[in-house]
């Protein structure tokens, strides 16, 4: 980074000359740090796939996830600080929580978004206290239309048809680009998900991952969930194939 | 007047915390308040019985307003999970509370996504407690609860009152159906310790009628709810009341 | 207490006769006009239909002063909504907002309220908040003291999906029939008509009324 410190780089309360914050900066640099975590919206729901890195051979399969459901029908994934997340994901069940005991009615998940940027943005502000170091991704089914969203740590909020944040953000962005996404329903989307998390896992630097794939669709009955198992099976010996079908081209090309 | 002031004024005491002079005194509990003492728009009884592979529940649509037969479409057995139902006789108002209240803990167990689902005698101990602290506030919930569930591939039913006394039992009936239903069904059960489904859903609906014919505040529209181990909920109804009045006929003079 | 001096203590209250009914795209809301103080008429020409948002109004009755402030917490808590959600919120969660001050303050509040109204979703409804503060949905709901007289009036001559003039007709009727039979509701009836296009609001005066038996 050009203008590493400087003396402003020191609080999240304090404007550099050249009108940057470098707190909540670095905070986006946190969240480059953690793997892979995109998002698809298709014709009947979303598709949230996460690459959860392994650093340790005694790691324990299905803990530490990365993608957690917030309410019936709101999802979210992050990439970033899992403790940081945690917290997101407790704000954003409260807020849920609050609003059926006020309202009688599952929350919008444009509301909640409004809440949760609200929310994450306030930690930029302040001297004594740091940004989240997470992006997360919200996913929800509403009146039979899917709907996404994706805020960072400087709690600015995102509507997208097709996400990335983490590593690998960039490489994942361009794959999803390639994807005719709205003419897609969920079935098709998990795989394609799951391909794109295995194209961009980076081997030489990050040897172990857990895929994680979760949706929100017609097929849930609009309720956030992991994807059953034997779709979660296909759609990884899918992105497996493709891997494989992949390296043969590269080699015949030498 | 007559007699000195205490020589040691306000100060430090075994066993209690020391008053400085001149700090705010302490505040006195002066918020006695009456809060509620009767309840207002009321359900009637309420009849459950066990049978050898589930329980089976009924009560009727009927919301009282006084004497006044008011709300005719108020139902009060639900299904809490896939394997418990609650039922409510008493004021609906806080019926209504504590249904939100246990949906609300439904979803928040959901969300943890850990595959533990409330279990019958957990959420009967939960309304104990519930019940119990509301009581001890001078505040209570004005109702008799039934929790009918299968745990552990045993039916379990339990009932809780308004001071939170609780008991389990085969058979448990509130309101006037405690007078009236109960000894029907204990008969029937000395008969037949073991009844089958249709045996036991004949006896509830022999009880319905009864009360029918001898609670005032009773309504000849009712649910069903049947709790089977093999099955699991179901919640019939509208159902109506079987009624024979021939025996008018033979009456004469008063 | 006195009779004559009743009024010196008593509380202002809407003793009163309000109903709701819904019909084919819409639903009508109605009410009498007179507010007493024990038996004084402390106001004839009383407005108990009371906007909370464009397409949601409420029936009050109990204590005047608790529904008053109970209508504009909720009126000033929704407009705050919808500026937040940027749409009109749905009568049942107006409903619920209601429900949640009648309930948790049931020990403090003596409030029978009807909510009815119009929304995109599920059209006319109608949601009954009565004294403890339960909360029920209605086709057709009537409240106050003077509905104990005619609720077999009601359910005999009640009908769903009748057309809008047929349903304001009814609203009159029953409202007369029940001002006339009790003494705590009278003067005029106001009515509402809550549609996809708004409100149509309508009087009747006292002597406009229909007139039946009496002996």
């Amino acid at each position: 980074m050009s203008s590493i410190g400087t003396g402003y780089d020191l609080s999240a309360s304090q404007f550099s000359p050249d009108g940057r914050v470098f707190q909540v900066e670095y905070a986006m640099k946190a969240v480059e740090n953690s793997g892979t975590v995109i998002g698809l919206k298709g014709s009947d729901g979303i598709v949230l796939a996460a690459e959860k890195l392994i650093l340790s051979k005694l790691h324990e399969p299905s803990t530490n996830q990365r993608i957690f459901n917030i309410d019936q029908h709101i999802g979210m994934a992050f990439s970033g600080l899992i403790a940081d997340a945690r917290q997101i994901v407790q704000i954003a069940r409260r807020e849920a929580a609050e609003y059926r005991q006020q309202y009688r009615l599952s929350i919008p998940l444009k509301y909640l978004n409004d809440r949760v940027s609200m929310y994450m943005h306030a930690y930029t502000l302040y001297s004594a206290i740091r940004p989240y170091g997470c992006s997360v991704i919200l996913s929800g089914y509403e009146n039979g239309e899917p709907v996404m969203y994706t805020i960072d740590p400087s709690g600015v909020s995102y509507g997208n048809l097709g996400c990335a944040t983490g590593k690998a953000k960039q490489s994942a962005k361009t794959e999803i680009e390639k994807l005719k996404l709205s003419q897609m329903p969920c079935r098709e989307l998990v795989k394609e998900a799951a391909k794109i998390i295995y194209l961009v896992h980076d081997e030489l630097k990050d040897k172990n991952f857990e895929l994680e794939l979760s949706w929100v669709c017609k097929d849930s009955n609009g309720h956030h969930q992991r994807v059953p198992e034997n779709v979660y099976q296909e759609a990884e010996k899918a992105a497996k194939q493709a891997m494989e079908a992949d390296s043969e081209s590269d080699n015949e090309d030498m | 007047m007559f007699s000195a002031p205490p020589f040691w004024q306000n100060g430090p005491a075994p066993g209690s915390f020391y008053d400085f002079p001149n700090m705010q005194p302490q505040v006195q509990p002066n918020d006695f308040r009456q809060h509620t003492q009767s309840p207002v728009t009321t359900s009637t009884s309420l009849v459950a019985v066990t049978y050898d592979k589930g329980i089976i529940i009924a009560g009727d649509l009927l919301a009282s307003y006084g004497s006044l037969a008011r709300y005719r479409n108020c139902p009060r057995i639900v299904k809490v999970n896939n394997n418990i139902i609650l039922g409510s006789s008493g004021d609906y108002a806080d019926f209504q509370y504590v249904q939100n209240f246990i949906e609300q803990k439904v979803i928040s167990d959901e969300c943890l996504d850990d595959g533990i689902t409330l279990k019958p005698k957990s959420l009967y101990c939960w309304l104990t407690r519930i019940l119990y602290n509301r009581r001890s506030k001078m505040d209570p919930l004005w109702n008799n609860f039934i929790v009918a569930g299968i745990q552990d591939g045993e039916p379990f039913l339990g009932t809780v009152d308004k001071q939170g006394t609780a008991y389990s039992d085969k058979i448990i009936c509130t309101g006037y159906g405690a007078h009236i239903a109960t000894p029907m069904l204990r008969d029937a059960l000395d008969n037949k310790p073991q009844l089958t489904q249709a045996e036991a859903r004949a006896q509830v609906e022999r009880c319905m009628e009864v009360l029918y014919y001898r609670d005032a505040r009773s309504f000849p529209k009712y649910q069903l709810g049947i709790i089977d181990a093999d099955q699991g909920v179901s919640i019939e109804g509208p159902l109506q009341v079987a009624q024979n009045w021939s025996v008018a006929h033979s009456i004469k003079g008063y | 207490m006195e009779l004559a001096n009743d009024w010196m203590n008593a509380a202002h209250s809407t003793g009163t006769s309000i109903m709701a009914a819904t019909f084919d795209g819409g639903v009508v809301v109605g009410a009498d006009s007179r507010t007493t103080t024990g038996a004084y008429i402390a106001n004839r020409v009383t407005d108990k239909l009371t906007k909370v948002t464009d397409h949601i109004y409420c029936c009050r009755s109990g204590s005047a002063a608790d529904t008053q402030a109970i209508a504009d917490i909720v009126g000033y808590h929704l407009e705050f909504h919808s500026m937040e959600l940027g749409e009109e919120p749905l009568v049942e969660v107006g409903a619920n907002v209601f429900k949640e001050l009648c309930y948790n303050y049931r020990d403090s509040l003596s409030a029978g309220i009807l909510v009815a109204g119009w929304d995109k979703k599920h059209g006319g409804q109608i949601y009954s908040i009565p004294i403890g503060g339960m909360c029920v949905k209605q086709s057709v709901s009537i409240g106050g003291s003077g509905s104990s007289y005619v609720y077999g009036y009601v359910d005999s001559n009640y009908k769903l999906n009748m057309t809008k003039d047929e349903c304001v007709k009814f609203v009159i009727t029953t409202l007369a029939l029940a001002m006339s039979r009790d003494g705590s509701s009278g003067g005029v009836v106001r009515v509402g008509i809550i549609t996809e296009k708004g409100v149509e609001r309508k009087v009747v005066l006292g002597d406009e009324l229909p007139k039946f038996f009496e002996e």
